[in-house]
């Protein structure tokens, strides 16, 4: 089926996200949708599967117009969506979840199961995605859920399937089978809109290339563009991909983990019997997709995870059981994965941001005073210090762009004497701007000799900075290996297979 | 309470996928609470032991079936309960310390024979009418089932309904007042779902399209009903009490063959038509949230409504809809108050019932089943205390008012295992 867009525009109040944006996906063609967070790939996709409305523009499949009121009539009319976060109910059976919105009833309105069990074995036989019917999506793992999902979209014979940003919770390995998948469907006569701001992948799939910047088409591309052409297209300036940095000079171990283990609240083992070291003035990065333990690794380090077994030292203290107060205090500096969450209070002011971890005492606060002369002489020079771009330091951090709000964590956290550094996931949802001061000031901060730990899932960004690479996989360590260590070993690892040789004597 | 003992397998990394290793986290909540009980019964039933005999009457005089009564020697029935009771306790200890889970049949037992070796004390030279016990809990628990029905349906579709206790109240004034006028108890039902669904509507209207706090137009709701038909009641039915507060009652209808099965007989098929037409609702919202269309939907609405969205439900409707039918089957407990069991509206007659509902919703993990049993516990620990303080009980009737709120607490109290609600009851669906 061929898909159009003409003209579609859409606005939040003063902000416009899609401004007169024509795309044309031929049937059967795999059509990349290509520019950086924000850009406005996704609002558009939400319009075409009726989940906004277009203020302007008009939708056509196979050249006559469509009216979607809702996603229910943009699938009638053939639309499919494999949603960046998973639209999935985990409570429910795969083979509910595929049935949803489209019941079979058997006789007195009972589900007809058998029938939905029948139709997710059909499909899931055709693609041989060997997914069970009968399994609770909350136990499947994030790649066999995403492959529901394209299960939930064919049961439906969508004939324009949409994926957005598939491939953000996938490991190298599952990435190249969702290619392989996408390249199938094509050739079964499915429309593909493919979601992504990693230019590897559009390179290797897609047949014609769309670039959106600030809600506007900027240009087409063909995959045989390079790298530099398509980045800067999608900047909209010449990029440098590479992070400047001269080679580490280790120095002595600083943080020394040894058999650390973490249960989660529903008892599972999520971080088994880790050991590793960082010294000073050097950057560990700790590779791994999504959910293999880092998240747990990095809280049990801050004193957030209750049930904790193993030994945490820095500089030869135990830093195991104390409160997160008392790991500050230790010199430890840390950028949770998610700021919004727990980085910052969208509520608060850029100033009242950058004192948080230091209300208890002077010079923030003195005799149970804020010291408000004080964190506005504090905050107007870290804002300049950290080029955040906002009205003023009475500015709600909520109102900034992700860029600026990862800078306010940095500052905060930056601007202490530390003794030791842990970003997590220190650029996720950022521009390419924000994205290289980041870059900059994690490496800045190894060269005044700070052990710095990222923990990050793109390996473009662990290759960038990593002067050792730990890669997790189900909470354990497969492996920890050069800074330069080969994309397909590190892939390989990310899947779990301890590499050949060499690996664990870096 | 929990002490962390990790497993730790010496898994291969290339293993099949099959999610994370799972660990003990031993709980030692069930033995603790276990050997409690075992303590306290030794010391009621052993210690400060009672002579006598306690007898159980298992049939009524009309029965068509006569048992035998039950004459149970006080002193001795508490020995025996009580060395039960210390076994039990040991066993789960056993099974904790071995990482195994403790069965609910186990902690069902114990229950049980807590409840045997209590009454049995309570009744020490006295006789305690088994039948007469089980029909009053039955009557008692009948508004809280409705009620607890209504409360699981609003929150799977992700309504918390504090406002249960308004929707009994408002049942119950409107069938009194409605069957009053037109003579027809039948009419009164109907009155009463309809009340019940005006109350559900301000509920929906505010936290759906307004996405006001659930619970706080909730809460607002009950004072809101409570001062209405106080007002009313004060004003329009004492005075006319002839003529607006006397409504007539449903008839009993015995079920031929049914109704002479011993104990159960009497109990659950000698009952009205409001009673016949709970046991209907109970099933009918079983298998109408697990196994149709309409719950599937319901359900996804309550977990994750941006799901249901993005595959073409409805969702401010589905919630709509479904808070506004949990709102007539409250109204029907609240019928039960004036046209099944009292025979006329009184001020503020359901008596925290409502809230009572809610607990059964949560105590019974948000399944009509299961909060159907809470209900009917809550029921039966209420009249408990009529009986024993008939009968001339040593136990104060204020500590027995207190046995519901105190199985409550510790219900949710997660002693009955970590429930989980629905994981979007509460949270407004703003769409962007």
């Amino acid at each position: 089926m061929k898909l159009e867009l003409r003209g579609i525009t859409k606005r939040f109040g003063t902000l416009v996200a899609n401004d007169h944006i024509n795309l044309i996906v031929e049937a059967g063609e795999i059509h990349a949708l290509l520019g950086e967070n924000g850009a406005g790939k996704s609002t558009l996709m939400n319009v075409l599967y009726g989940l906004y409305q277009a203020d302007e523009g008009e939708i056509l499949l196979d050249d006559a117009v469509q009216h979607f009121s809702g996603p229910g009539d943009a699938m009638a009319a053939g639309i499919g969506m494999v949603h960046q976060h998973f639209m999935l109910i985990p409570v429910f059976t795969v083979a509910e979840n595929v049935m949803l919105g489209h019941e079979e009833t058997t006789f007195g309105g009972r589900l007809d199961l058998a029938a939905a069990r029948d139709r997710v074995r059909e499909i899931s036989d055709r693609f041989g995605f060997d997914v069970d019917p009968d399994a609770l999506v909350e136990d499947l793992p994030v790649g066999v859920q995403q492959r529901v999902e394209i299960i939930k979209a064919l049961s439906r014979d969508a004939k324009v399937l949409v994926f957005d940003e598939p491939t953000a919770v996938l490991t190298p390995q599952e990435t190249d089978e969702l290619m392989a998948i996408m390249r199938q469907l094509k050739d079964s006569g499915t429309s593909i809109v493919f979601i992504t701001h990693k230019l590897r992948e559009v390179r290797e799939v897609a047949d014609r290339i769309t670039v959106i910047r600030l809600g506007k088409v900027v240009g087409e591309a063909s995959p045989t563009a390079s790298n530099e052409e398509l980045a800067s297209l999608m900047v909209g300036r010449a990029v440098d991909l590479t992070v400047d940095k001269t080679p580490a000079t280790p120095g002595e171990p600083a943080l020394i983990v040894t058999g650390l283990t973490v249960l989660n609240a529903r008892g599972q083992i999520v971080v088994v019997d880790v050991s590793f070291e960082v010294a000073t003035g050097e950057i560990l990065a700790i590779a791994g997709v999504q959910g293999n333990g880092q998240t747990e690794l990095t809280e049990a380090l801050m004193g957030l995870q209750p049930r904790v077994v193993g030994q945490i030292a820095l500089y030869g203290k135990s830093l195991r059981g104390h409160s997160v107060r008392k790991v500050l205090d230790a010199g430890v500096g840390f950028v949770p994965e998610d700021r919004t969450e727990d980085g910052l209070i969208g509520e608060f002011t850029i100033a009242e941001n950058l004192m948080l971890d230091r209300s208890n005492r002077e010079p923030f606060v003195k005799h149970w005073n804020l010291q408000l002369a004080y964190l506005d002489e504090f905050a107007e020079e870290k804002v300049k210090e950290f080029d955040v771009r906002s009205q003023g330091i009475g500015t709600k951090v909520g109102r900034l762009s992700g860029g600026n709000q990862q800078k306010v964590v940095l500052a905060r956290e930056l601007s202490r004497d530390l003794r030791l550094f842990v970003a997590a996931q220190p650029t996720r949802g950022l521009d390419v701007g924000s994205i290289e001061f980041v870059h900059e000031r994690i490496v800045a901060t190894r060269d005044a000799g700070t052990p710095v730990i990222v923990i990050s899932t793109e390996l473009d960004e662990v290759a960038a900075l990593a002067d050792r690479i730990m890669v997790m996989y189900r909470g354990r360590i497969v492996g920890i290996v050069p800074g330069d260590t080969p994309r397909s070993v590190l892939g390989l690892m990310m899947a779990g297979e301890v590499p050949e040789q060499g690996g664990a004597a870096a | 309470m929990s002490t962390v003992a990790p497993i730790i397998q010496p898994t291969q990394p290339t293993e099949p996928k099959n999610g994370p290793a799972v660990a003990m986290i031993r709980s030692w909540k069930s033995p603790i609470a276990l050997g409690v009980f075992a303590v306290l019964s030794f010391l009621l039933l052993v210690v400060f032991g009672r002579d006598g005999t306690s007898t159980m009457r298992l049939s009524t005089s009309t029965d068509l079936v006569q048992l035998p009564d039950v004459e149970l020697p006080t002193r001795a029935t508490g020995i025996v309960v009580t060395i039960l009771l210390v076994i039990l306790a040991a066993l789960s200890t056993w099974l904790v310390s071995r990482h195994r889970k403790v069965s609910l049949w186990l902690i069902s037992g114990f229950a049980v024979l807590v409840l045997i070796g209590f009454l049995a004390w309570a009744a020490a030279g006295h006789t305690i009418p088994v039948p007469g016990l089980l029909f009053g809990s039955l009557s008692l628990a009948v508004p809280l089932i409705f009620g607890a029905l209504g409360g699981v349906i609003s929150e799977r579709v992700g309504v918390v309904n504090i406002a249960i206790e308004g929707q009994l109240l408002a049942g119950a004034f409107t069938s009194a007042l409605v069957a009053s006028l037109t003579g027809m108890p039948l009419l009164g039902l109907v009155a009463a779902m309809v009340a019940g669904v005006l109350v559900s509507f301000v509920l929906a209207a505010f936290s759906i399209k307004y996405f006001v706090d659930q619970v706080i137009v909730g809460v607002v709701l009950n004072v809101l009903v409570t001062g209405l038909t106080g007002f009313l009641f004060s004003q329009l039915l004492a005075p006319n009490a002839a003529t607006l507060n006397q409504p007539p009652r449903f008839e009993r209808i015995n079920i031929p063959l049914l109704s002479e099965i011993p104990i159960i007989g009497p109990v659950l098929f000698r009952q009205t038509l409001i009673v016949y037409l709970m046991y209907i609702a109970v099933i009918a919202v079983y298998i109408g949230i697990f196994h149709t269309k309409w719950g599937l939907r319901l359900r996804a609405v309550g977990e994750h409504p941006q799901a249901a969205d993005t595959v073409g439900i409805n969702v401010t409707g589905t919630r709509f809809w479904n808070v506004s039918l949990a709102g007539a089957i409250a109204g029907l407990g609240g019928a039960y108050f004036t046209l099944g069991s009292v025979g006329a509206f009184g001020k503020e007659m359901t008596a925290g019932a409502g809230f009572i509902a809610l607990a059964a919703v949560i105590f019974g993990r948000w399944d009509p089943i299961r909060a159907t049993l809470a209900a009917l516990l809550f029921g039966f620990a209420s009249n408990l205390q009529n009986v024993l303080s008939i009968i001339g009980s040593p136990v104060p009737s204020e500590f027995m008012l207190m046995l519901p709120y105190v199985v409550t607490i510790f219900a949710v109290a997660g002693l009955v295992g970590v429930s989980r609600p629905p994981a979007a009851s509460g949270k407004p669906y703003i769409k962007s």
